[in-house]
Formats: C-alpha cells, sequence, structure tokens
C-alpha cells in the first residue's frame, strides 16, 4: 500500500501528545494542526471522537465507582459535575479501580454541591469500599485466640487487621446515608460518625464505631502494641468500650494474626 | 506462579473477552468458547472477588493478557510502576499470551483511559521500537502488537500503517494481533481498501485475530465515520474479513470483544459460534480445493 493512499497532503506539521492532551481535555480549544480528515483538510469532528470516548469512558468510571453519590445527585448532574472534576484531576494511574480519589476535596470548593456537606464524607466513604473490594486476601483469626492470651500477653501483643480494613472518621452520617441509599436502612440523622470499612470473604462491610474505637484500632493499623492502643483510647475516651469494640473487630473479620512480639 | 503447564498458548479457537458477569456460564456451558482475554488493568490488585474468580477461570481456560494502559507509543518513558504491576501479574498469572497497542495513553502523569493515535514517522518507530524491547526484556516474553482504529490521520506520517508494523515486529520480533474490526473502521474512515491494507499487512506474524461490533456517525461532510464501540454483534463486512484473513493466514485464536452492553452469554457464544464455524469452513473450502 502507498502511502499517498493515506494520506494526501504535504504538510508536515507536528504533533506533539502535550498538545493533543490539551485538546482532548479543553472542549474549547483548537485541534491541533496536522490532524487531518482522509481528504488533507484540518480535522474537527474526528478529533472529536477521541475527546468523547476520554470524557466518556472517564465519567462513566466514576459513575460505576460513586453509586450513592450519583443517587444523591442524580445521574445527569453526577456526569456534568464529573465532567468539570476529570479536566483538573485527569487519572494519574492506569487503575481506573481507584479513580476518583480527590473528589472528596473537589466537592468541598465545587459551587454545584457546596451546600451538601455531607458527600465529601460519602465520597470518602465510596472510595474506602473500592479499596476495601480490591484489597489483598486474609484470613481472620479464631477469636477463641484472644482469650487464650492472659493479660499481660494481650498488652503486649501485636493484632494484625485484614489489608481491607480502614476506619474513617467522618464529620456527618455517612454510614447511615449510604445504607439508606443502598440497604434500605433507616432515615438518617444528623451527627459524626465513626466507621469500620472491613470485608467478610469478597464483600466491604461497614460498621458503626462506639467512642474511642476509631482511635483504638487506627492505632492498631500502625501497628501499636495493643495495651499501647488502649491506653491512647482510653486517655481520649475514659469510658471507652474495649469488649464491644472487639466484638466489631471480630463480627468485621477484622483481626488476621496475633503477633506476641 | 500458577500452573498453567497445559495452556502455554492460545487454541486456534475462539476466546471472548471475559466479563464477570459470565462467570457461572463460563464454568458451566463454555460452548465454542476454549479460551479468554482479560484487561490486565482490571486485576492489578492483591485480591479479592476478581483475583479469585481469574485464579479459578485460569484452571480451566488458557488466558490472554491484554494490556490497555501501558502507552506504548508515548513520547514519555514508560511507567516504572506500572510496568511492574504489569511484571506482577503475569509472573503470577503465567498467562498463555500477553498482547498491547500500537496506541498511547498516559503524558505528563496523566492517564487520558483511551487508546490515541499516532504518527507513522521514523521518530515514533524508534520510540515504539525502544517500548516493545523494554516491555519484553522486563516480561521475559514476546509480546504480541494490535494495530489501531483510527479515525484521522497525522499529515506528518511518512509510513503506511502495516509498513510501519512490519518494521516494528522485525526490530522487536514481537508477534501481532490483528484487530479486523480496526482495519475494516480504519479503511472507512481514512478512506483506504481494507484489502490492500491486509496484502501489505505481515500477516505471516498474527498470532491472535479480535472481532469487535462498531457504531457507525458521520463527519462534518456526512462522510462515514465508524465508532469503535465494542457494543454490537460483528459487522457483516468484518465477517467477511476475517474469512479474507483466516484463508490466508490458516486458523488463528479468535476473540470476541464486547465491552460495553455486554450481552447474555448464550449470544456472546453464538458470536464465538460462528468465528469457529468461519474459521472451519474457510479450511475445510481451502482444503476441498487441494483435493480437487
Amino acid at each position: 500500500m502507498t502511502q499517498s493512499s493515506l494520506i494526501k497532503t504535504p504538510s508536515r506539521t507536528t504533533v506533539s501528545q502535550s498538545a493533543f492532551r490539551t485538546a482532548i481535555l479543553n472542549a474549547q480549544a483548537d485541534v491541533p494542526e496536522g490532524l487531518v480528515n482522509p481528504d488533507g483538510q484540518q480535522a474537527s469532528k474526528r478529533f472529536s471522537v477521541y475527546r468523547n470516548n476520554v470524557v466518556h469512558s472517564l465519567s462513566e468510571a466514576m459513575l460505576t465507582g460513586f453509586p450513592v453519590l450519583a443517587k444523591l445527585l442524580g445521574d445527569e448532574f453526577f456526569r456534568e459535575m464529573a465532567k468539570v472534576y476529570l479536566r483538573i484531576h485527569p487519572p494519574t494511574s492506569q487503575l481506573m479501580m481507584h479513580y476518583g480519589a480527590a473528589l472528596p476535596g473537589f466537592l468541598e470548593s465545587f459551587p454545584g454541591t457546596l451546600h451538601l456537606k455531607y458527600l465529601p464524607d460519602v465520597a470518602r466513604l465510596e472510595l474506602a469500599l473500592r479499596r476495601a473490594y480490591h484489597a489483598g486476601d486474609a484470613d481472620p483469626i479464631d477469636p477463641a485466640a484472644l482469650t487464650e492470651l492472659d493479660q499481660h500477653e494481650l498488652m503486649e501483643a501485636h493484632l494484625t487487621l485484614a489489608p481491607a480494613c480502614e476506619v474513617l472518621q467522618a464529620k456527618w452520617p455517612a454510614k447511615s446515608i449510604w445504607d439508606f441509599n443502598m440497604a434500605d436502612g433507616p432515615q438518617p440523622n444528623v451527627g459524626a460518625e465513626d466507621i469500620l470499612i472491613s470485608r467478610i470473604g469478597f464483600e466491604p462491610r461497614t460498621y458503626l464505631l462506639p467512642d474511642g474505637a476509631a482511635e483504638f484500632i487506627t492505632s492498631l493499623l500502625k501497628r501499636r502494641s495493643f495495651g499501647t492502643s488502649l491506653g491512647l483510647a482510653t486517655s481520649n475516651t475514659p469510658d471507652f468500650d474495649l469488649a464491644a469494640t472487639l466484638t466489631i473487630l471480630i463480627a468485621a473479620q477484622a483481626i488476621t494474626g496475633i503477633d506476641r512480639k | 506462579m500458577l500452573d498453567q503447564r497445559n495452556n502455554t498458548t492460545l487454541p486456534d479457537g475462539a476466546g471472548v473477552g471475559y466479563k464477570p458477569q459470565h462467570f457461572q456460564d463460563l464454568l458451566h456451558a463454555p460452548g465454542a468458547v476454549t479460551w479468554l482475554e482479560i484487561h490486565a488493568e482490571n486485576y492489578m490488585s492483591d485480591g479479592g472477588r476478581q483475583i479469585a474468580q481469574l485464579r479459578h477461570l485460569a484452571e480451566h481456560f488458557p488466558i490472554s493478557v491484554h494490556g490497555v494502559g501501558a502507552s506504548i507509543g508515548g513520547e514519555s518513558r514508560l511507567d516504572p510502576e506500572h510496568l511492574a504491576r504489569l511484571k506482577k501479574l503475569v509472573d503470577w498469572l503465567n498467562p498463555a499470551s500477553f498482547s498491547e497497542h500500537l496506541a498511547w495513553s498516559t503524558h505528563d502523569s496523566a492517564f487520558l483511559n483511551d487508546l490515541l493515535p499516532l504518527p507513522y514517522t521514523n521518530e515514533t518507530l524508534t520510540r515504539v521500537t525502544s517500548h516493545i524491547n523494554e516491555v519484553q526484556d522486563l516480561l521475559g516474553r514476546k509480546m504480541l502488537l494490535e494495530n489501531p482504529s483510527s479515525y484521522l490521520a497525522f499529515s506528518e506520517s511518512t509510513w503506511s500503517e502495516p509498513d510501519f508494523i512490519r518494521e516494528v515486529a522485525r526490530r522487536t520480533g514481537c508477534g501481532l494481533l490483528l484487530d479486523v474490526n480496526n482495519v475494516f473502521i480504519s479503511a472507512t474512515n481514512l478512506e483506504f481498501k481494507a484489502l490492500d491494507y491486509l496484502d501489505a499487512y505481515p500477516l505471516e506474524l498474527v498470532e491472535e485475530i479480535h472481532l469487535a461490533g462498531h457504531d457507525e456517525d458521520a463527519d462534518e461532510l456526512g462522510r462515514k465515520l465508524l465508532i469503535d464501540s465494542h457494543g454490537k454483534p460483528v459487522d457483516e463486512p468484518v465477517w467477511a474479513l476475517f474469512d479474507h484473513v483466516i484463508a490466508r493466514t490458516g486458523a488463528r485464536p479468535a476473540l470476541i470483544e464486547w465491552d460495553n452492553d455486554v450481552p447474555e452469554w448464550d449470544e456472546l457464544e453464538n458470536e464465538a459460534a460462528r468465528a469457529i464455524a468461519q474459521m472451519e469452513h474457510v479450511i475445510a473450502d481451502q482444503a476441498q480445493r487441494v483435493s480437487a
């Protein structure tokens, strides 16, 4: 096949990927010179196929990744917001499973959602649920193993928590909002929620935490000892309920190892 | 590393792009489907359901790992983090095949999640060659390079696409993944003859074939503009081109790519069965002519 059957113009304008990228992400930008139709004329609609593909694939990835936000805002509004977001925060990784990490901060200043103060926390929860879904696998310990330790051994021990485990301290009732929209939960009440995200088998789950538990679990996640973590929790929350917190961690299949020093 | 001793090559039969909703169907009623393709980037996680499903499927089917994010044609260097993830996946899965695209998707750390076009110049040739060598060296295996679907051309191009691909393959030793739907789309959009393209293309290097559906649109002057949508059955002219290719290459692993508006299993399996039937028909036809 001869080159002339493809290219009918003698022009040799170079198109950099930087110029291409800029024009993709800015719908108002001119199509870079050097991109041509089969007749050699400057491309326009043909370039917009790439523009549309990029915007469509990224906004659909957002829609799939934030189902509760999409429900709260409506798909149409969500897509329009996603189009603004993706131009400011195009993906920095090839892993679309985690795309949208900057959305909580974006929602705090986006004029269209500024007044919906709870949205950033809902976004944080949806991101954590996605991380949990893709996190490494780990088997929970037999809870009896905890009771086999005496008081001193327990305080010195380091608990390993599942890779899916995270704590989210939300200023707004993010878990209640999620449950209300996705799991027929009751109408949410205003108020902060400390939330444990974990995974049972392959299903991410969330648990409301009692006062002090977020500090306790966060400390365990930092690989501090059981005793140190308990001390931190009780110093700020004198009535910290350790038994209730351990019951949640066990139900959440969050404890995957006990390291006795 | 998973035990893939029985699955070291893709069979010369029909495969499908794997969708999680078809997991049970594939285990219980695979029908014509004898191998699977996954998008590498969807399996670059530490665990969870998708990895568990893949581990299970790999016990039953040869797997082709198809990358969509390496940005082989990128102006900047290949992303070392991404390459490390790719190596981890390929080392673990030990797939029957690994393929990537003649395209770019990342620039200045922005990943655009699309396969963007390249000018066919000597400069691009040097860059693509070096990137493919880097990937092949890292993975310790040959990769297959897929031809793109094009909506426009670059005035700076000095190579035709088939010649460019032939030269890349000659310099790197890579194999080729021929997307017949992409040839048809590019031929329509850039107004060349698909058969001329295939005459110039190094068919002897084809180790896998892609088949997919496309949408039809028009440009600002009303000229036909085909969009590579992967959301429909394979179009009749693409099936005809497939016959044309098989008559020259012999049977090859042929994949139905259906990524959007994914149908029920039966419809997808039907497409795979048609690919097999056409391959058998073309080959039987040739045998008859030889013996006659």
